[in-house]
């Protein structure tokens, strides 16, 4: 099947050639982080984690909301999302390559990283996150490709795909409560020492998963012949929303929680984040931001007319996509380390290899989206002829 | 067959092009001589490494990882060899006490032999010919 | 030829027995005396510990901190950003923050205060860690780095409550004031902190730090001895330590 990834037209060429253009950019600072060190970034000591981590743990959550397809279809007949389920597999497999690559480029000694299978240590989360990761990996690719062959063949599937299906429905949902739970289980940071970290991760992956999948839908719909059908974008459409208010009440729970026990602590991050702290302000802009983009995004979504207003959802969507993107990414994983474990404010900015291997990767993941996707759609104009 | 001509002639060529390592430097590729004479080798009263040397030459790195396990991870400093001999367990300072002349013993034959050792980046290396 | 399915079984299976009969004498026959031991002079305690008398250290003294990282290749990084340090100063009101004060400002609590890893009897870092590249001694407690080992993955970083790891973001050769040849440096990308000088313990020698401290701030001893210095001391004056409630039980005394 993978051939018909290699017919396509002038648009999709230009498209794949200019991501290659990228990773190839990407790879060539990549090789240069190699030889000089993780110090090219804009890390630091009190810094440790920032961008790649960042973009690790907010592309865990859009991979994971593969499952707000299969729930509806394979739990509960919902008929609509049949022809979708395929996108959001292939979306989780493209998203969790990307996360694995994301944590690749962020080892210090990457050649070792196989030490993590020699010496296994379950007390350590990063084992069981390298566990869920791959599982999902595996089971979606598994998934995706044996229940597209079988469309393709017009057959059925075969009889042991379905436990593997209910099977990534729990596997969904862990792998983002083991991200979670790298933050969640530090005594020493108090920003992520919360018992609502793994809630939140889930409430903004419902959001920002799905919202994503809308736009690539609509996408999907101008380049090609596959249209999902009004019914599953505004199911899915529906599923943003309110998944969406839920991760803006997780945000202003933590909020009454810190402001109002007033312990210093505690609100330091959150006073750095909207406020600055001690004359420090790199990410107010961007929380502002996001807190706007956020409410627009929450106001177009819950009045139904510009729900199904299809221009109006693809901004809410994009509106809700990036707003989560700075939430969870650098506002969640910068901040944890501002103040630092002894009260400096050491400030975070990316360098420019930095953002280069970080696009490098962000366009590996969109070659495998574009080429997945392509079979997928081939596929499907295939058997409805 | 079908073009059995040209299908003899292409096995020729793979299998000359896949054993092209064992017959290229015939004659050319005698292993090095590692010298062993320095000052502090000189100076020792038995001439005589940690183990034999057959078993260092094809082991060392072996010997290298036992030690390392046994310095970092159980707190152990003193190796004891076959002939009930201890010795200090360093890199630096026992291995290359001796052998100081690094680069004609140590890298001469991990060139040789296509082996790139990081111990180095780590591992300080004494001033040659030091005492 | 001819192979029926049960005499290819019956084949196999003797094959693998077969096979693993030499990996199985081998490790029958793996006993005997031990190849390593431990050094017969080094100083031995089953729960290691320090103390530091505050009041005792002059502003701006570096003794300790210069013979630590004089001993252990410590890199010196112009930028702070890469900055590599096993111990340093702080100001008090940053190492045991919360409770700020303007009544506090000045007092016993106006100096500087040393701080270095704490190898905590509960360790997160130790918890956190994929590889068990830093582990906890069963024999005395201290926090180690197997530098051999480290992925350079910066999970002990974030689960230190103290801020007490540092990261190799570059290589640090080319910014170590002159190599001690007798310990290794690091190399760019794993993670280093303070050893608490298991190296000298094991030749019977004091930490590096203890030892250069010219007005006997610094204690160390073996907390499970009762006749160590530093029992008796923590038996007879209050000292804090960093971030208790956290439960890590760090090994690092403070007096005032």
């Amino acid at each position: 099947m993978l051939e018909k990834a290699l017919r396509g037209d002038r648009r999709y060429w230009a498209w794949v050639g200019f991501l290659i253009l990228i990773i190839g950019v990407g790879f060539f600072f990549y090789l240069r982080q190699l030889d000089y060190g993780l110090g090219i970034t804009g890390m630091s000591r009190n810094v440790s984690w920032a961008l790649y981590i960042a973009q690790f743990t907010f592309l865990v959550g859009v991979a994971a909301s593969a499952v707000m397809l299969v729930i509806p279809y394979y739990l509960h007949d919902y008929k609509a999302f049949g022809k979708l389920t395929i996108l959001g597999e292939f979306l989780a497999v493209s998203c969790v390559f990307m996360c694995i690559t994301f944590i690749i480029v962020d080892l210090g000694q990457p050649a070792r990283a196989i030490n993590m299978l020699f010496y296994p240590t379950p007390s350590s989360i990063l084992f069981w996150d390298m566990i869920v990761l791959n599982g999902y990996l595996l089971l979606n690719i598994l998934i995706g490709w044996t229940v597209l062959a079988s469309e393709e063949k017009s057959v059925p599937p075969p009889k042991w795909v379905k436990p593997l299906i209910y099977l990534s429905i729990p596997w969904a949902i862990s792998i983002h409560t083991v991200t979670a739970f790298i933050y969640a289980g530090l005594p020493g940071r108090s920003f992520w020492l919360t018992a609502i970290m793994a809630p939140r991760f889930l409430g903004s992956a419902f959001a920002s998963g799905p919202a994503l999948l809308i736009l690539l839908c609509f996408i999907l719909r101008k380049s090609s012949r596959f249209d999902a059908g009004k019914q599953s974008i505004q199911a899915l459409a529906k599923i943003v929303t309110y998944a969406l208010i839920a991760s803006i009440f997780f945000v202003l729970m933590e909020i009454f929680t810190v402001f109002y026990s007033q312990v210093p602590e505690h609100m330091e991050h959150f006073k750095y984040l909207f406020v600055g702290l001690d004359g420090h302000y790199a990410l107010v802009p961007w929380m502002w931001a996001a807190v706007i983009l956020a409410a627009i995004a929450l106001i177009l979504l819950i009045n139904p007319r510009t729900r199904q207003n299809e221009t109006l959802l693809a901004v809410a969507c994009a509106a809700v996509f990036f707003s989560l993107w700075i939430e969870k990414g650098l506002g969640l994983v910068v901040t944890g380390f501002i103040p630092s474990p002894l009260e400096k404010i050491t400030e975070y900015f990316p360098t420019g290899p930095e953002v280069a291997i970080t696009m490098g990767v962000w366009a590996l993941g969109l070659l495998i989206l574009t080429v997945l996707y392509k079979v997928a759609i081939a596929v499907k104009a295939e058997i409805e002829e | 067959m079908f073009d059995t001509g040209k299908v003899l002639a292409g096995l020729a060529i793979f299998l000359t092009l896949l054993t092209s390592p064992f017959w290229y430097g015939k004659g050319r590729t005698a292993p090095p001589a590692l010298p062993v004479d320095t000052p502090e080798i000189q100076k020792l009263p038995v001439k005589a490494c940690i183990e034999s040397t057959p078993y260092m030459t094809a082991s060392h790195m072996e010997l290298l990882n036992e030690w390392r396990d046994a310095v970092v991870r159980d707190g152990k400093q003193l190796y004891v060899n076959h002939e009930g001999k201890k010795f200090k367990m360093s890199l630096s300072q026992t291995c290359l006490g001796c052998h100081s002349n690094k680069e004609r013993f140590c890298d001469t034959c991990h060139t040789y032999s296509g082996a790139t050792p990081r111990c180095w980046s780590c591992h300080v290396v004494p001033k040659e010919g030091r005492t | 030829m001819k192979c029926s399915r049960r005499a290819l079984l019956k084949i196999a299976g003797i094959s693998l027995i077969g096979a693993g009969v030499r990996p199985a004498l081998e490790a029958l026959g793996a006993g005997g005396s031990p190849r390593t031991l431990a050094s017969p002079n080094r100083l031995v305690g089953k729960r290691w510990a320090m103390a530091v008398h505050i009041h005792k250290c002059p502003t701006g003294c570096k003794e300790c901190i210069d013979a630590c990282h004089r001993t252990h290749n410590v890199p010196d990084f112009e930028n702070l950003k890469d900055q590599v340090k096993w111990i340093w100063n702080e100001p008090f009101r940053d190492v045991f923050p919360g409770g700020e004060n303007p009544y506090l400002e000045k007092g016993p609590t106006e100096g500087p205060v040393l701080v270095l890893c704490n190898h905590c009897a509960n360790p997160p870092c130790v918890r956190v860690c994929p590889t068990k590249a830093t582990f906890q001694r069963k024999e005395d407690g201290i926090v180690m780095m197997d530098y051999h080992r480290c992925i350079g993955c910066r999970f002990c970083m974030a689960g230190c409550p103290y801020g007490a790891r540092s990261m190799n973001f570059r290589d640090p050769r080319p910014f170590i004031k002159g190599i001690n040849p007798e310990f290794p440096t690091r190399t760019k990308g794993v993670v280093e902190k303070c050893n608490f000088c298991e190296e000298r313990l094991a030749r019977g020698l004091m930490p590096a730090c203890v030892e250069a401290c010219k007005e006997k701030a610094l204690v160390f001893g073996d907390l499970e001895n009762p006749q160590s210095e530093i029992r008796k001391l923590l038996q007879t004056r209050f000292t804090l330590r960093r971030k208790p409630e956290l439960g890590t039980q760090p090994q690092v005394y403070y007096l005032v």
